[in-house]
């Protein structure tokens, strides 16, 4: 029950103080400190990342999801591949699915030809992967739960009964 | 010229804090914690649904007491809330927000000379209301060594009579004060004894912070004698869509419509089928809410309390009401001042009654990020009160 307030107070804002989140949530500061090392010793918190809209940081960034078809052999399951891939640190999610293809990869890069030459000169030429269908991400509208538009102002009247 | 106005309605003054709110409107820059409705936008399946019905040209009235399809929805929200069954049919009808539901209630309800019983600090129209109805406002003056409960005694000693009907506003604007099982079961056996009705207004029962939340009309004897008020503004983020709805005995309902019927016709069109989804498909949203709500809470008693500013717990609507009697000013001087120096805007607790002086009604309809910026500027303005007193 902690735990799930925890979790969910967290997932969207991992930089709370935990003074401020033990008031929120009614509890203590020390138990909702070891809760939370607790969850990271367990693995429930892999880590507290920050959501960046690149775009508008000018720098150069290009992502893509790349659909990819793999083979297996005798004795090897998708973990085995998925490893393959998920090692280079290109790479910034894998993912199993159901439906027409079988991994789901996002990779990161500077410039289309950067991931291109990735997809083709990595990806592609692995003995496992059968092929693969790269898609340019052109604009992001939401992610992580989180929309990037700008958020509007606060259109109620100042004080109302 | 002869007076073009009717005496009754000049008779009613308008809100005695009106300079103040004259003030905040035109103070362009401030941060408010004066609001009272939702901060959260209406849950987008909810908002979805009424455009759709847009979409398929249902811009038509309904029947005056609402969709048949709203009323069973509602019907069946009560009973699974509180375990009490309405006939959606002939119990059960749509109005435009709570606030419609409170008049024709007091309409339907009122003889001249009738007492009615208004519980104070409260919501700002009840007073009015009543005396458009012809009625007589009494008015019980809760105490905050009650965290501004209505007790029995405190009822008893009101009841005159002239007492017709008892309105019961809890969880309370502005207090955030609730009533729980006890509470109720001591209250339901005066009214019963005085034989007198009661309006229960239960705009805000989604928004409670305890277990177990109880209604008056889950007392044996109470629901024949109770007009039940709800609506979809507080749980589902849903003010300006105007949607309340009313639970009541048939023999009082039927008189209800009738004025509903001439003076309002049916409640929006658009907003009805949209209160439909709300009710078929909203408890998640209404549960987020209600937990970003609670956070808020406990964040703001933890910080009067830091600041050493006296605050009982409330457990109900978004609101806390802390005292600031210690400073020697009225409620109104003190949200001026606040106001002007700090750039804050709350609302004296004048503004809902006389008893409220003395006290600010501080809304966290709004999220903490907002919330810390206020309560900081609150936490200097209250340090320099402090010293200026030494």
């Amino acid at each position: 029950m902690l735990r799930d307030e925890i979790l969910s107070t967290i997932e969207k804002n991992s930089r709370v103080d935990i003074a401020e989140l033990a008031v929120r949530l009614g509890s203590e500061e020390e138990v909702i400190a070891e809760e939370m090392s607790k969850m990271e010793e367990e693995g429930v918190i892999c880590g507290y990342h920050t959501m960046i809209d690149w775009e508008k940081t000018g720098m150069e960034k290009v992502t893509a999801l790349i659909e990819v078809n793999v083979t297996l052999q005798r004795g090897q399951g998708f973990d085995g591949i998925a490893e393959h891939i998920y090692k280079y640190p290109e790479v910034k999610s894998v993912y199993l699915i159901s439906g027409g293809y079988d991994l789901l990869v996002t990779i990161e890069g500077k410039s289309i030809k950067e991931v291109s030459s990735f997809v083709h000169s990595k990806l592609s030429t692995m003995e496992n992967v059968l092929s693969t269908s790269t898609h340019f991400i052109l604009k992001k509208y939401k992610d992580h739960g989180t929309i990037m538009a700008k958020k509007p102002e606060d259109e109620r009247q100042l004080v109302t009964p | 010229m002869r007076n073009p106005l009717n005496k009754k309605v000049e008779s009613i003054k308008p809100s005695g804090i009106r300079k103040f709110f004259d003030i905040v409107s035109e103070m362009k820059d401030a941060i408010s914690l004066g609001v009272g409705e939702p901060d959260f936008d209406t849950p987008w399946h909810v908002r979805e649904e009424g455009i759709y019905s847009l979409e398929k040209g249902r811009t038509f009235y309904t029947s005056n007491a609402g969709l048949k399809d709203l009323k069973n929805e509602i019907s069946a929200y009560v009973k699974r809330k509180l375990g009490v069954v309405y006939d959606p049919d002939s119990e059960v009808f749509v109005t435009v927000g709570g606030s419609e539901g409170i008049d024709m209630a007091l309409r339907a309800m009122l003889d001249p000379g009738d007492e009615v019983l208004i519980p104070q600090p409260c919501y700002v129209s009840y007073d009015p209301c009543t005396v458009l109805a012809g009625g007589v406002p009494v008015f019980i003056n809760l105490k905050a060594e009650n965290d501004f409960r209505l007790t029995a005694a405190e009822l008893e000693e009101a009841i005159t009579e002239k007492t017709k009907l008892l309105i019961l506003p809890f969880p309370n604007n502005p207090t955030g004060a609730v009533l729980e099982r006890k509470d109720l079961e001591e209250i339901a056996k005066v009214v019963e004894k005085h034989d007198i009705f009661v309006l229960t207004d239960e705009i805000y029962c989604e928004l409670y912070y305890k277990d177990d939340y109880a209604s008056i009309i889950q007392m044996p004897g109470m629901k024949e004698r109770t007009v039940y008020i709800n609506g979809f503004s507080k749980a589902y983020a849903m003010t300006g869509w105007r949607m309340g709805y009313v639970c009541a005995p048939a023999v009082i309902l039927k008189q209800m419509l009738k004025i509903h019927q001439f003076a309002i016709m049916c409640a929006p069109t658009t907003s009805q089928y949209a209160a439909i989804e709300a009710l078929k498909n909203g408890d998640e949203d209404v549960r987020m809410m209600r937990d970003a709500y609670n956070q808020r809470r406990r964040y703001l008693m933890h910080a009067f309390k830091q600041m050493g500013l006296p605050c009982f717990e409330p457990f109900g609507a978004f609101y806390v009401f802390p005292c600031i009697k210690e400073f020697g000013m009225t409620s109104e001087e003190f949200a001026t001042r606040l106001l002007e120096e700090e750039k804050v805007a709350v609302v004296p607790g004048t503004a809902f009654g006389d008893c409220g002086e003395g006290y600010l009604r501080i809304s966290y309809a709004y999220s903490i990020d907002n919330l810390k910026v206020a309560i900081g500027r609150i936490e200097r303005f209250v340090g320099r009160l402090k010293d200026e007193k030494k």
